[in-house]
């Protein structure tokens, strides 16, 4: 037998018992997988977001397979999703809660918000909070360093041309990851029917609010006096909406306001 | 040569990655943070390890009889291949926890040349079947060592970000040289000081 022949022979019968070994393994320690697991999985949307407060879509679709989950945490699915989930786990339709998206409570930029300091540090709006609560001369404000932009899972933040953070609600999936990291909770979830919202998080009283910044609440109430219709109400020196009110009152609250920062997020 | 000498030469003397320059491609791309890192690193510690003990037997127990010596480099590839396939397939029966921790990884370094290297060395350098698992294993921690630092460098760097044409990649790769560069600090003067050579 020439030696080329015998090489390949025994290569080739070597490949051979490796691949019978492989398939008889393969046999012997196949994990059954349940089909309605791989059903959950299937309908996921496979973000990965960890909206639901699972590491991921199938750590999700796990616990509710194992039943210590409920169907209809999974804020990007929504009710879709969720009743899909519930037909193939054979419940009922679950109750779903709405979907939210992020809003930036914010638009003290640069031009209208007064620094306290130059900041030189990380960019990292955590970094920044620790030195005195960031150089914003209000502390409840947007620190502009984008975390919120690096931590969302599908780019649905951005800084506009004005130098604000502003929120793709077409994008956003509502897993409120920006909110986590947020030093100051200026971002936070609404939800996605609120049509008007008091884009400010400033808690100062008035007469300072007014010093540092051009366009912040100053508690004055005339959307909640004037206006008792309104859906909004001054707590702490700052304008709330309910995130329900829609009457005539609203729109003329969001006229009357002095310091024009009641916004219509879904505009 | 004593076990404890090998232990010392491939994590430190001949460091893997950063001495032999061999499987950078997980070095690079799995580095990104320290929990794939260690996740990389065990596996890869893993497969060198048993891949180090199986194909000592191959190479002893079957081309060496048959005179096929020149064969060891795809033989053992195709060894490889097919182990680490089957500590796969048991890891995710037996041991669900360790399948999900190591598992994503293992498909990875199939044929990485890092576990090729380590086989191929074992026989050059005419281990016994015990010595050469005790380099594999070793090499393996020398491999999660190199990839641990470098993952802990690299987290730092995204805090505070380099100039804009050094970040990602590129700084990756300047940061590795001036690793390996510190680790010529090792070399066999450290044996004899500890009288091992």
């Amino acid at each position: 037998m020439t030696p080329i022949l015998f090489a390949v022979l025994t290569l080739a019968c070597l490949g051979f018992a490796l691949g019978i070994g492989l398939s008889i393994a393969d046999r012997k320690f196949s994990v059954e997988k349940d089909e309605k697991l791989s059903a959950l999985e299937e309908a996921m949307p496979g973000a990965n977001c960890g909206g639901c407060g699972f590491a991921g879509c199938a750590a999700y679709a796990e616990a509710v397979y194992n039943g210590t989950a409920k169907a209809g945490l999974c804020s990007p699915g929504g009710a879709d999703l969720a009743n899909k989930m519930a037909k193939i786990m054979g419940l009922e339709a679950v109750e779903v809660e709405e979907k939210r998206v992020a809003y930036v409570f914010c638009k003290g930029n640069c031009e209208k918000t007064r620094k306290d300091f130059k900041y030189k540090g990380i960019p990292d709006c955590n970094a920044a909070a620790i030195l005195f609560g960031g150089d914003n001369a209000c502390k409840y404000g947007c620190l502009h360093m984008g975390s919120c932009i690096a931590v969302c899972p599908v780019g649905a933040i951005s800084k506009n041309a004005e130098g604000d953070i502003v929120v793709d609600r077409s994008k956003c999936v509502g897993c409120g990851k920006c909110s986590e990291v947020c030093p100051n909770k200026v971002i936070r979830l609404i939800p996605a029917s609120a049509r008007y919202a008091v884009a400010c998080n400033s808690r100062d009283k008035g007469a300072d609010v007014r010093k540092k910044c051009d366009v912040g609440c100053i508690g004055c109430k005339i959307c909640e006096v004037k206006y008792p219709q309104s859906g909004f109400k001054v707590d702490g020196n700052l304008s709330v909406y309910d995130n329900k009110t829609c009457t005539e009152d609203t729109v003329k609250a969001m006229e009357a306001c002095p310091k024009k920062i009641i916004y219509r997020p879904d505009a | 040569m004593s076990y404890i000498a090998i232990l010392l030469t491939y994590i430190f003397i001949n460091n893997f990655i950063l001495v032999k320059f061999l499987g950078l491609c997980p070095f690079i791309g799995v580095s990104k943070n320290s929990e794939s890192a260690i996740g990389m690193g065990l596996a890869v510690t893993f497969v060198t390890g048993t891949a180090s003990a199986v194909t000592w037997c191959v190479y002893y127990g079957l081309l060496l009889p048959l005179g096929l010596e020149y064969l060891k480099t795809i033989a053992f590839i195709l060894v490889i291949a097919a182990l680490v396939q089957l500590v796969e397939m048991v890891l995710r029966k037996m041991s669900p926890a360790l399948y999900k921790a190591l598992g994503i990884y293992l498909p990875l370094i199939t044929t990485n040349c890092a576990v090729l290297g380590i086989a191929i060395i074992n026989i050059d350098q005419a281990y016994g079947l015990l010595e050469s698992f005790v380099a594999g294993i070793a090499a393996g921690v020398g491999f999660t060592l190199a990839i641990i630092l470098m993952s802990n460098i690299r987290e730092s760097l995204d805090l505070k970000p380099p100039r804009k044409q050094f970040q990602g990649v590129p700084i990756a790769f300047i940061s590795a040289g001036l690793m390996a560069l510190s680790f010529m600090a090792f070399d066999n003067s450290l044996l004899s000081n500890l009288h091992l050579a």
